[in-house]
């Protein structure tokens, strides 16, 4: 596949991780702050290659596994509404909420249909005008352009049965929080990727500058972790701290600016709950007055019912990168990949679900 | 939150195009990235192009690998 | 009374009534024509020496129309290789429709005609069957059971408990194409592809390879869960541990591309004209080139071993040389974004 196997040669692995071993002479913690890079270094088993002194911790980055109950909560009441059509990213299906999931509603009878694309959910709301299609927007600066970028469109179409539930956040606040908090000692970030092709790389200076910490754009295939990886190493070993592009054939300093302008007139900041750190002040998107009649949440009348967290389960802990799955006392007993009990273990990024499949593993 | 892969545009019209992923055809907007022209590889994600894949940065970086890999098998 | 000419399945046509037996007259017995089935009489009366293997399954597929077959080629395919996965030669089928009222007429006869031709290649005959019809709404168009009885050879033992430390692990073909095929049809992901199923029915193969060794321990057709569900069903089956080698399993583009758009592995996605088997080693060679002969294994290649260490888990070596242990699935593969 063009510009995706080339990027996975393994005869090319040898020379970087060579590098890598020259460069990190330190002791060093680097943390992936988006699942999809925690996804491919488990899938590629990236640690393998690594030296004993690099430590590589999984963030907050899990749109799905930062999602509180209270707004799953929410997703699920609108679910259960009559002549509601739910359209939604499969990663939220089966993530348990206070009572219940989207997929339990379903069984319920709840009509919720997985799509790819907000394309594909206006596409139900236009062949199904009797009824009204409500859009689970999850997902941070890389998905929230091309929700906002829907909502133009219906608004264009005179679409009146449209609807998105905005759950989306924003990163930089919440690495700002997880800094802030001091509970994680931390080397270098892995910067993520394909929120950064929007966003662009500037908003991540502030980490370098006022906290000290390097950080690298990566992309996500092998060698561009890889590669990373090096360049952290190669800043701690030099005492440096500034923000790089790795990822360069993706991302440029300032980002795309049609992106971030369609989501900045749709969508603007507003308060968030993230699972694990509670209510972040500017972290979320909230869709704008003048966009209030696509608003889920101000169009129905539904009751999400009292949010409930299951006792025990350390999933705030585990995202927030101060304890690792197997510290939780439900993890492998109460709560497995067939019968979760928080998101960390439902999501295919989320580091329980990850550590239950790969953990005490490696059969090297 | 990312995933998003290298898809080339076939098809144009208007703020719609036509992509292929390696043999898969797919229908995409782009919205988000209204100057991509036919030819150009864009970043997927969730049916949007998110980006224009700068291909003169790819090759560049593959050939910083490939340095890289043959100072390894010198050194 | 007038004869009405009805394109659609009525409930009328499940009563057992005159609609019923016209249907059965005039779509069925026709097309699946064999003496037993002709008889028509409530049930077929089979005479076999020797060990019968039997088995059962439903089909519940969306859309029932998908490239390169349809639920019909489905039922027929999914119990003749479940007979073929334990070494027996299939014979005999049974066919239950469980039919939605208002399904066209045409598309039942499309069905019937898939079930016809799946079941001559296939050189099975479908001796028995039933129909039955309900409300709309109450079965997603149609639904189908099968059962299967086939014929076991005295010595055949091959089973799921039988792979051994040292056995060879050969895989039959290219995986996914099924699951993405039928993907692509469904509302909601909408993607232009080539693909077709590899639907198939599997006895001829698996005949081409008993007829080349006596040592096969192990066969299983990697359906739903896909390659990963089905290496770590054997290997607990077993008490054995299995390693297999990414570079060595074949993936059509389309379906790695696929796989890569929707955040799905191959390695979970569904087949239905794929089989893995457990073989001694020394017999690997010869199977695969007989394989490669037969138009259902054209790619048959070793994928990895069998070995005793760490029972029930399967690791696979990367494409980088590193490793991973391999699961198996849990709920339906979703789509993601993430």
């Amino acid at each position: 596949m063009r510009l995706v196997s080339e990027f996975r040669q393994s005869e090319l692995v040898g020379g970087l991780v060579q590098n890598i071993r020259r460069h990190a002479v330190k002791k060093a913690r680097f943390m992936e702050f988006c699942g999809g890079h925690t996804v491919a270094i488990m899938k590629f088993g990236l640690r393998q290659l690594l030296p004993p002194s690099l430590t590589l911790t999984s963030g907050p980055g899990c749109p799905v596994c930062v999602t509180d109950n209270a707004d799953l909560d929410k997703a699920i009441a609108l679910a259960q509404l009559p002549d509601v059509i739910i359209a939604t990213f499969g990663d939220m299906v089966r993530v348990p909420g206070s009572r219940s999931s989207l997929q339990e509603a379903k069984a319920g009878g709840g009509d919720v249909r997985i799509v790819y694309s907000t394309l594909d959910a206006l596409a139900l709301a236009r062949e199904n005008p009797g009824k009204s299609v409500v859009f689970v927007g999850v997902g941070f600066e890389t998905t929230a352009p091309t929700v906002a970028a829907s909502i133009l469109q219906a608004d264009r179409e005179g679409l009146n049965n449209y609807y998105v539930l905005s759950l989306h956040k924003l990163c930089p606040p919440v690495i700002k929080a997880l800094l802030d908090s001091g509970e994680v000692n931390l080397q270098g970030l892995i910067c993520p990727g394909h929120v950064s092709a929007v966003i662009g790389s500037r908003p991540w200076e502030f980490i370098a500058r006022d906290y000290g910490i390097p950080c690298v754009v990566s992309g996500f295939e092998p060698l561009d972790i890889l590669q990373s990886i090096d360049m952290l190493s190669a800043q701690v070993a030099k005492g440096e701290s500034r923000v790089e592009i790795a990822y360069r054939r993706g991302v440029t300093p300032d980002g795309n600016a049609t992106a971030i302008k369609i989501m900045e007139q749709v969508f603007e900041p507003a308060p968030a709950r993230w699972r694990g750190f509670g209510e972040v002040p500017g972290s979320g998107l909230s869709l704008r007055p003048e966009f209030q009649r696509f608003d889920a949440e101000l169009n129905f009348d539904f009751d999400p019912g009292p949010t409930i967290n299951e006792k025990g389960c350390l999933c705030g802990e585990v995202l927030r990168g101060v304890k690792i799955p197997p510290d939780c006392s439900l993890f492998r007993k109460a709560c497995t990949p067939e019968n979760p009990v928080g998101p960390c273990m439902v999501s295919s990024e989320g580091s329980c679900a990850a550590f239950y499949h790969y953990g005490e593993n490696e059969d090297r | 939150m990312c995933l998003a892969i290298p898809a080339k545009i076939t098809k144009i019209d208007g703020t719609d195009a036509e992509v292929e992923i390696g043999g898969i055809g797919r229908k995409a907007s782009l919205m988000l990235t209204p100057e991509a022209q036919v030819g150009d590889y864009v970043l997927l994600h969730a049916g949007y192009a998110i980006n224009i894949v700068d291909q003169k940065e790819a090759k560049e970086t593959l050939a910083i690998f490939a340095e890289i890999s043959q100072l390894m098998e010198q050194g | 009374m007038a004869k009405t000419k009805t394109d659609k399945i009525l409930l009328a046509h499940g009563s057992g009534g005159k609609l019923a037996h016209d249907l059965i007259r005039s779509s069925f017995v026709p097309a699946l024509n064999n003496p037993l089935l002709s008889q028509l009489d409530d049930a077929a009366v089979i005479s076999h020496e020797g060990r019968l293997a039997f088995t059962t399954d439903s089909y519940v597929v969306q859309p029932i129309f998908f490239p390169g077959g349809d639920i019909g080629k489905l039922a027929v395919c999914g119990t003749v290789n479940d007979l073929a996965m334990v070494g027996a030669r299939p014979l005999y089928l049974s066919l239950a429709l469980i039919i939605e009222e208002g399904l066209p007429l045409a598309d039942l006869e499309r069905v019937v005609e898939s079930i016809k031709e799946t079941a001559r290649v296939a050189g099975v005959s479908i001796v028995t069957g039933d129909t039955k019809v309900v409300n709309r709404g109450n079965a997603d168009k149609l639904f189908i059971n099968t059962a299967g009885i086939g014929a076991v050879s005295p010595g055949v033992d091959i089973s799921g408990h039988n792979a051994r430390p040292g056995d060879a692990v050969i895989l039959s073909g290219p995986i996914g194409d099924h699951g993405i095929a039928v993907l692509s049809q469904r509302e909601g992901m909408d993607f232009a592809t080539g693909l077709k199923s590899d639907c198939a029915p599997l006895n001829s193969l698996v005949a081409d390879m008993l007829a080349v060794s006596d040592r096969i321990h192990c066969l299983r057709d990697p359906t739903r869960g896909g390659l990963a569900t089905t290496l770590n069903e054997i290997a607990e089956q077993s008490g054995v541990s299995i390693r297999i080698n990414e570079e060595a399993i074949p993936v059509r583009d389309e379906v790695q591309s696929a796989c890569e758009m929707l955040g799905l592995d191959p390695l979970y996605v569904a087949n239905e004209g794929a089989l893995v088997a457990m073989v001694d080693a020394n017999d690997a060679g010869a199977i695969v080139e007989r394989m490669k002969k037969n138009r259902y294994g054209q790619n048959a290649a070793v994928i990895g071993e069998v070995r005793k260490e760490n029972p029930g888990r399967v690791v696979m070596k990367t494409g980088l040389g590193t490793t991973r242990i391999i699961d198996m699935l849990v709920g339906e593969p979703l789509p993601r974004i993430c």
